[in-house]
């Protein structure tokens, strides 16, 4: 069985770690073997958080450059940061609506301009698909059912071998009663906006 | 119920390294526990911590490691079960101890579970934990998977108890931030009280028992080293030429690179669990007929020193390599590519690298560096402190949140190597320059290791100030209690020590405590005591506003905003303050709502009194 790489990158506070374990838990309830490795060292400070989860044999717990199947971006700068990690046969899925760290805020650095990073991006892996997930959080009811947005999308390309129900009943499943509406809402917003970006490309 | 209470055998969960190491201890039947948090080891201890509030377990969070490693001891001398969990640099604290507990010995197992950070993802530096197995010649364990890390834990227990000898199950961040599924087994039942039999001739290290219990100690490690050799634990897989000595998470490497290369008929792997006592008898047997040997460790040349050194006795002389050019590095973590690359090209077998797409003419991202958080109380004392004493004084500081206090525009942090040693290193700089010294401590570390610097300080007549940032809890880590706070809202009862009352008990007159989002109280109080010759103390106390909204009736403050009709876009509150609330929009500045902690410190700063409440309630939304 083929070991399918997926690696989450997101600023403190967005969700990653949430998201990566509700993949986790529905890899063992799909009986697919899972390994996953999270890097948060000062994450509630403002820094980078990075989710990696690995489903299939295998033995290793983390992911090289040039080696990841999927790149889920929560934050467009961080996808820029991770591009390093795709290859030609990666695909990547961002969000487009930023977060600038502080320096970026008080003028101190430049924010990139993501549409020219993106589409230098898109060209060099095997598929792209970018959209503005924060606001349809929003529209799902809250800014922070971004993840459950992020994992509608990476459920409808149907990059990982898990599928968008078993996904969507472990959101039900696992994640806090007052937030389940919102984020299964949020997770059908996720699908339907790839759905409409993939139904545009063909 | 605490979901590492589950009691069904079979049962499979998603686990967390460090949750994986507590069911493991769970499993064993641990009955007392004891930590001081430090990444990547908290979450074992939060674990405990947690099941301690609805089972008999008993769990403290000690004020260091080395009160976490000697609370374990005691009761470990009357027969309970007990684990201790810390960072690497932990046992450094630990260590004075831990070295002589190995001579008497312990009756009830005792498993210290030793976190080490390759890389330093949040560690000040990179130490290999092995090496205290050599120093200490007490047995190490050391797991490759998630589900192992529970399995060895409870083998830990056994072994601890068979050899009456304290284990160290030693980790990487890899292993202990990795999830993975576990499987679980039956909990044992816990024994929750013991007896202390006196034996002070075989307990009491002075020389002459020491001098009978060294030789004790290697009779244990005798037998230990024969546990090593026939350890399931250490296992031999394949019978190739070829052969590789790994450990930890580089076996997960090693087994993935092997596969993929379509070579793992060549090759033999021994991937050594039970590496202190090195297995010297099994490493024989390995190198027997092998052509050469590649060792596969992070972090020092340890296994690869103990098979050289095994090859050398039994005149081998095969090639064993490791760390060196073109090999592999004594610095920082592995990856999958990295090894693949390392055993194709010392193997000589080809192989395609991964091929990252190009990045480098795409827009750079920004760096994102950890930053103090908007309402955080210590940004507003490193204002205070700024302003009365500027670049010219000297500011050594210590290890937490407060540390990031290091970045522009407050570079507040001069010198930094360990905890308390802030207080310990101002003295040295204000008699080696004769400048004004400001050290700078928070209160976790205050208790961990503030106490014996700051009675030096002032015996020895030094003369500096010292900041005591006191947020009411160790942030850094995830909010653990210390010594100064109480636990009320979770009807733990605890007696708090007032700060106040142990920095004068260490003979400190002036001493003076400030709210720092005062801001002209707090220079006045910073300038008033630094005129005073000797040791002086400020207290800069105001909660950790990410703690604070964890706790019962908090209530969130109004957020502010700026008027823009009144903003002269003077900028002192960006380039002062510098909070992270702030944002620049078309050459002005915001303040965003929903990061705003409502401290109000900010307001001091504008000229204009430009800064004002938000008054309707509904725009400041807030995480919960």
């Amino acid at each position: 069985m083929h070991t399918t790489k997926l690696m989450i990158v997101a600023v403190g506070g967005q969700g990653n770690i949430l998201a990566s374990r509700i993949l986790g838990e529905a890899a063992l309830t799909a009986q697919v073997p899972v390994r996953m490795s999270e890097f948060h060292g000062m994450a509630q400070r403002g820094g980078v958080v990075e989710s990696m989860v690995l489903l299939g044999e295998g033995g290793s717990y983390c992911i090289a450059d040039g080696d990841t199947d999927i790149l889920l971006g929560f934050e467009p700068s961080e996808t820029i940061r991770a591009a390093k990690k795709c290859r030609a046969n990666s695909v990547v899925i961002t969000n487009t609506a930023s977060v600038p760290p502080y320096t970026v805020a008080l003028g101190k650095t430049q924010y990139p301009d993501v549409k020219t990073a993106l589409t230098l991006m898109a060209d060099r892996v095997q598929q792209l698909i970018a959209f503005d997930a924060t606001a349809l959080a929003l529209q799902a009811g809250s800014s922070l059912a971004l993840n459950m947005v992020m994992l509608g999308a990476l459920a409808k390309s149907g990059a990982v071998a898990l599928s968008p129900d078993l996904i969507q009943r472990t959101i039900e499943e696992k994640t806090k009663k007052q937030f389940v509406d919102i984020n299964l809402k949020a997770f059908a917003m996720g699908m339907q906006a790839v759905a409409y970006t993939l139904g545009e490309r063909h | 119920m605490h979901p590492l209470l589950l009691d069904r055998v079979g049962d499979q969960m998603l686990m967390l390294g460090n949750e994986a190491i507590a069911r493991g201890a769970l499993e064993a039947g641990v009955a007392f526990t004891a930590a001081y948090p430090g990444t990547p080891s908290s979450e074992i201890a939060l674990q405990f911590f947690q099941i301690a509030m609805e089972t008999d377990l008993y769990f403290e969070y000690s004020a260091n490691e080395k009160v976490a490693l000697e609370i374990a001891a005691g009761a470990a001398m009357c027969g309970l079960k007990t684990m201790v969990t810390m960072k690497h640099v932990g046992v450094n604290v630990a260590a004075d101890a831990l070295m002589t507990l190995a001579y008497t010995g312990i009756v009830g197992p005792l498993v210290l579970v030793v976190a080490d950070d390759p890389f330093m993802f949040s560690s000040q530096n990179e130490q290999d934990t092995r090496y205290y197995g050599k120093l200490s010649s007490l047995p190490i364990l050391e797991p490759s998977t998630v589900a192992e890390a529970k399995e060895m834990t409870i083998y830990a227990f056994d072994l601890s108890e068979e050899l009456r000898l304290p284990v160290i199950l030693r980790t990487t961040t890899r292993i202990n931030h990795s999830s993975g599924t576990v499987t679980l087994g039956p909990l044992r039942q816990r024994k929750t009280t013991g007896v202390f039999k006196k034996k002070p001739f075989a307990y009491v290290c002075i020389p002459a028992v020491s001098r009978k219990l060294h030789p004790q100690l290697l009779d244990k490690y005798a037998k230990a080293s024969s546990h090593a050799d026939q350890s399931p634990w250490n296992r031999i897989e394949g019978n190739g030429k070829w052969g590789i000595i790994c450990n930890g998470v580089s076996y997960g490497y090693v087994s993935d690179a092997l596969k993929e290369l379509g070579v793992t008929d060549s090759f033999r792997i021994l991937r050594v669990g039970f590496s202190h006592p090195f297995p010297e008898r099994m490493i024989l047997k390995f190198l027997e007929g092998c052509e050469k040997i590649l060792v596969v460790e992070e972090g020092e040349p340890y296994m690869e020193e103990a098979v050289c050194n095994s090859a050398q006795k039994t005149g081998l002389s095969l090639t064993v390599q490791g760390k060196g050019e073109g090999l592999f590095s004594r610095l920082y973590e592995y990856d999958p590519a990295q090894v693949k690359k390392v055993i194709a090209c010392f193997f000589d077998i080809p192989f395609e690298a991964c091929q990252p797409i190009h990045t480098d003419d795409l827009p750079e991202a920004p760096p994102r560096p950890p930053n103090l958080c908007a309402g955080c109380p210590h940004r507003a004392t490193y204002v205070a402190v700024r302003e009365v004493f500027g670049d010219q004084a000297i500011y050594p500081t210590d290890i937490g949140c407060y540390t990031l206090g290091l970045l522009p525009p407050l570079n507040m942090g001069d010198f930094l190597i360990a905890m308390g040693a802030g207080i310990g290193t101002a003295g040295g700089f204000a008699r080696a320059t004769g400048r004004k010294v400001v050290a700078f401590i928070g209160d976790s570390t205050f208790f961990h290791s503030g106490l014996s610097p700051l009675a030096n300080a002032v015996s020895n007549n030094h003369d500096f100030t010292l900041v005591v940032l006191d947020n009411s809890t160790t942030a850094m880590t995830g909010h653990q209690p210390h010594p100064g706070v109480d636990l009320d809202h979770l009807n733990l009862r605890r007696n708090p020590i007032p700060i106040e009352a142990a920095v004068r008990g260490l003979g400190v007159k002036n001493v003076t405590t400030v709210n720092p989002f005062q801001y002209r109280k707090t220079l006045e109080a910073l300038q008033e005591i630094s005129r005073h010759q000797g040791v002086s103390v400020l207290i800069a106390r105001a909660p950790c506003p990410l703690h604070e909204r964890t706790l019962p009736f908090c209530k969130k403050k109004k957020s502010f905003f700026i008027n823009k009709e009144k903003c002269r876009d003077h900028r002192d509150c960006v380039a002062k303050v510098a909070c992270p609330a702030f944002f620049l929009e078309n050459q002005r500045v915001f303040i965003d709502a929903n990061r705003c902690e409502g401290c109000a410190f900010c307001v001091q700063f504008c000229p204009e009194n430009a800064i004002l409440p938000i008054k309707q309630e509904e725009t400041c939304t807030r995480r919960s």
